[in-house]
C-alpha cells in the first residue's frame, strides 16, 4: 500500500472512531471536540513550518485572526454560504502569509520570527483602530453553524460543529501528510538541514521556504474561520500574543514536525485551559489572575521540553513502540542491542 | 511645524530607548546567534522589582540601581542555566527556550504583581522645558533618557574597544574556536555578554515605564520596536543599533502623530518588511546577504 493510501486509511479509521465518540458525549464535550479539531489544523500547519522547514512563526494567532475576521465580515455583509466564507478565509490568510514570508525569506533565521512577532503585537491594535468595520473589543457577531435539515430538527448544533471541524481537520491531516512525505516535504527538510547543499542540489531555497510559510498560513486561516464559527464572535481581544505562543507550546509538546504530535498538542491545549482554570479556583485566585497560572505552565513546558525532551510526546510514543516491538520479537532477548 | 518639531523630539527620545533594546539584542545575537525574545520580559521583571522597592519608600535611585543589578544577574543566570546547555543543539531550540522564559516571566509577574496597569515614577519632571514663553516638547526626563542611553553606549564602546576584556569578548563572538585555543574562557565571556545585554534591556524598561504604565506585557511592543531597530541597523552592529533605533523611533513617532498611535506596531512590521526586501543587510550592516 502506498503512503497516500495509508494516510487516507488512517484518517478514515480515526474519522469513524471520532464519529462514534462525538455521538456518545454531551454538548459540552462536543464543543471541546470542535476546538480540538480546529487547533489541530492550526498546529499541524505550524509544526510542518517549524519542524520540517525549520522556520519559527510567532504570529500564527494573528493569522488565525485574519481568517476569523474574513469569515465574519463575509457572513455579515454578503449572502455567501459558510463554505465559501471559509474558503475565502483560507485564501486571504495565505496571501497575508505570502507577504510576510516573502520578506522574511530574504534572510532567514530570526527574521521570520521577529516579523511574525510584530504581526502578533500589531493585529489587536489594528482591529481597535477601525471599530466601525472590525467591531473593536466587542467584535463582530457570527451566527452559529446550523445543522442541515436531513439530520432532523432536534440535532445539537454543537455536535454538527464538532463533525465539521473534525472532518475538515482529518482532510487537512491527509493533505499535509502527503505533502510532508512527498517531494515538497523532502525539499523543506533539505533546506532546513543545509541551505547551501540544498541550493547546490538545484532547489530554489527562498521559494521553498515561502511555500512552507504560505501552506502553514493557510492552515491558520482555516483554523481561524472555524474558530469564528465555534465562538460565535470575533473581537480584537480574542487573538493576543499569548495565543500565538500557546500554539508554539502545542507543537513543542507534541514534538516538532510531527502531525500526530499536533493532535496531542491540540488535546492538551484545549484541556489545559480547563485544568488551569479549576486549579486557579482551588488556589483561591481571582478570575483575572487565573490565566497567568496557565501562562506560567505554558512557559515552563516550552523550557523543560526543549531542554530535556526535544522530541515531545510523539517522540516518546515512538520510543515506547520501538521497545514494545523489540520485546515482542522472540528471536532476540529484550534489552539486546539493536542492530 | 510645531507639531513636526514635537513629533521629532518625541521620536528621538523613543528612538534612544529602542536603541537600548536593539543593542541588547545585537550583543546577544553577535555572541550566541540567538535572538533573545525574553529581553523585554526580563526588563519587565526588573522594572517590577524597582517599583516594589519604591513602594517600600526606598529612594528612586536605589531602586534604579537595584533593577540594573538584577538585570545583570538575571542575564548571567539565564545564559548559564538555559542557553549554555543548548549550545550544541540547533539555534531554534534556544530561541524557543527564550520564548518560554518570556511566557513564564509574564505569567509570574501577573501572579505576583497583578495584571493591571501600574504607574511608575520618573526621577525628573515629565513636563516640557520652558524656553521663554514657549514650552518645548522635551522634558527633563526625556533629556535624562537620551543621556542615560548615550552613556551606556559610550561605556560599552570603551569596554569593547579599549579594554583587554572587550577584546576577548569580541574574539569569542567572532571566532569562538580560535579564541578558546588562544586561552579565552569563551563560556565566561558569553555569560558576561548576556549579563551586559540584559542590563541594557533593563535600562530600557526603566525608561519606558513612566510613559506607558507598567503591566506584565508592557514591553512586548517595545521589544518589537527594538527588534525592528536592530534589523534596520543590520542586527550585528552596535552602531547600527543606535542608528536603527533613531530611524525607527522617528518613523513611528511621525506615524503615531500624523495617522494613529494604534498603527505603530503595524508600522514597525512595514519597516521590517521593507528593509528586508530592499536592503536585507540593514542600513549600516556589514554582513553581506547570504547567497545560496
Amino acid at each position: 500500500m502506498g503512503r497516500p493510501a495509508r494516510h487516507l486509511l488512517t484518517a478514515l479509521v480515526a474519522g469513524a472512531a471520532l464519529f462514534m465518540l462525538s455521538d456518545s458525549v454531551n454538548a459540552f464535550t462536543d464543543d471541546k471536540l470542535a476546538s480540538v479539531g480546529l487547533f489541530a489544523i492550526a498546529l499541524a500547519g505550524l509544526t510542518l513550518l517549524t519542524g520540517l522547514a525549520g522556520q519559527l512563526s510567532l504570529g500564527h494567532g494573528a493569522l488565525m485572526a485574519v481568517g476569523a475576521y474574513t469569515t465574519a465580515l463575509l457572513l455579515e455583509h454578503t449572502r455567501a454560504p459558510v463554505a465559501v466564507a471559509i474558503l475565502a478565509a483560507v485564501c486571504v490568510t495565505a496571501a497575508a502569509g505570502a507577504i510576510v514570508g516573502l520578506a522574511a525569506a530574504r534572510l532567514r533565521g530570526p527574521y521570520l520570527a521577529g516579523a511574525t512577532l510584530a504581526l502578533a503585537v500589531a493585529l489587536p491594535d489594528v482591529a481597535n483602530q477601525y471599530p466601525h468595520l472590525l467591531g473593536a473589543d466587542q467584535g463582530i457577531v457570527v451566527n452559529p453553524l446550523r445543522p442541515p435539515g436531513w439530520l432532523g430538527p432536534g440535532f445539537a448544533p454543537e455536535r454538527w460543529l464538532a463533525w465539521v471541524s473534525l472532518a475538515v481537520a482529518l482532510a487537512v491531516m491527509v493533505l499535509l501528510a502527503n505533502l510532508a512525505t512527498g517531494r515538497l516535504g523532502r525539499s523543506w527538510k533539505a533546506v532546513r538541514d543545509d541551505e547551501v547543499a540544498a541550493a547546490l542540489a538545484g532547489l530554489a531555497v527562498a521559494r521553498i521556504q515561502v511555500t512552507a510559510f504560505v501552506v502553514s498560513a493557510a492552515c491558520a486561516g482555516l483554523a481561524g474561520a472555524l474558530l469564528a464559527l465555534a465562538v460565535g464572535q470575533v473581537g480584537s481581544g480574542g487573538f493576543p500574543l499569548s495565543l500565538s505562543l500557546s500554539l508554539l507550546v502545542g507543537i513543542v509538546l507534541g514534538g516538532l514536525g510531527s502531525l500526530a504530535g499536533a493532535v496531542w498538542g491540540a488535546v492538551v491545549l484545549v484541556y489545559l485551559n480547563e485544568v488551569a482554570t479549576s486549579a486557579a479556583t482551588h488556589l483561591g485566585l481571582s478570575a483575572t489572575t487565573a490565566p497567568n497560572l496557565a501562562l506560567v505552565f505554558y512557559g515552563a513546558v516550552l523550557i523543560v521540553v526543549m531542554m530535556a525532551f526535544p522530541t515531545g510526546v510523539q517522540g516518546w510514543m515512538r520510543r515506547l513502540a520501538a521497545l514494545v516491538a523489540r520485546a515482542a520479537r522472540p528471536d532476540r532477548p529484550p534489552g539486546a542491542p539493536a542492530r | 511645524m510645531r507639531a513636526f518639531l514635537s513629533y521629532t523630539l518625541g521620536g528621538i527620545t523613543a528612538g534612544m530607548v529602542y536603541s537600548a533594546v536593539a543593542l541588547a539584542l545585537v550583543l546577544i545575537w553577535r555572541a550566541t546567534r540567538v535572538v533573545n525574545f525574553a529581553q523585554g520580559g526580563l526588563a519587565m521583571v526588573t522594572t517590577y522589582l524597582a517599583v516594589t522597592l519604591i513602594d517600600r519608600h526606598e529612594p528612586y535611585w536605589l531602586a534604579f540601581a537595584a533593577a540594573l543589578a538584577a538585570g545583570l544577574l538575571l542575564g548571567a543566570l539565564v545564559e548559564v542555566t538555559l542557553v549554555r546547555p543548548l549550545a550544541r543543539r540547533p539555534h531554534l531550540n534556544a530561541v524557543i527556550v527564550t520564548l518560554g522564559l518570556l511566557v513564564v516571566a509574564e505569567g509570574a509577574a501577573g501572579l505576583i504583581w497583578g495584571g493591571g496597569l501600574r504607574a511608575f515614577p520618573a526621577p525628573f519632571s515629565t513636563n516640557g522645558l520652558r524656553m521663554g514663553h514657549t514650552t518645548l516638547d522635551l522634558s527633563p526626563f526625556d533629556a535624562f533618557t537620551v543621556a542615560a542611553v548615550v552613556a551606556t553606549m559610550v561605556a560599552l564602546v570603551v569596554l569593547f574597544r579599549a579594554t583587554d576584556l572587550g577584546l576577548r569578548m569580541r574574539a569569542a563572538a567572532f571566532e569562538p574556536e580560535v579564541a578558546r585555543l588562544l586561552g579565552v574562557r569563551v563560556g565566561r565571556v558569553l555569560t558576561l555578554g548576556w549579563a551586559l545585554a540584559t542590563l541594557a534591556g533593563s535600562l530600557a524598561g526603566l525608561l519606558v515605564a513612566p510613559g506607558t504604565f507598567l503591566s506584565p506585557n508592557y514591553m512586548d511592543a517595545v521589544l518589537v520596536y527594538g527588534f525592528t531597530a536592530a534589523v534596520v541597523g543590520g542586527l550585528d552592529s552596535p552602531v547600527g543599533a543606535l542608528v536603527g533605533g533613531l530611524v525607527t523611533g522617528l518613523a513611528l513617532s511621525y506615524l503615531g502623530g500624523y495617522v494613529s498611535g494604534r498603527l505603530e506596531a503595524l508600522g514597525a512590521l512595514a519597516i521590517l518588511v521593507a528593509v528586508l526586501l530592499v536592503r536585507p543587510a540593514g542600513l549600516v550592516g556589514s554582513t553581506s546577504r547570504r547567497r545560496v
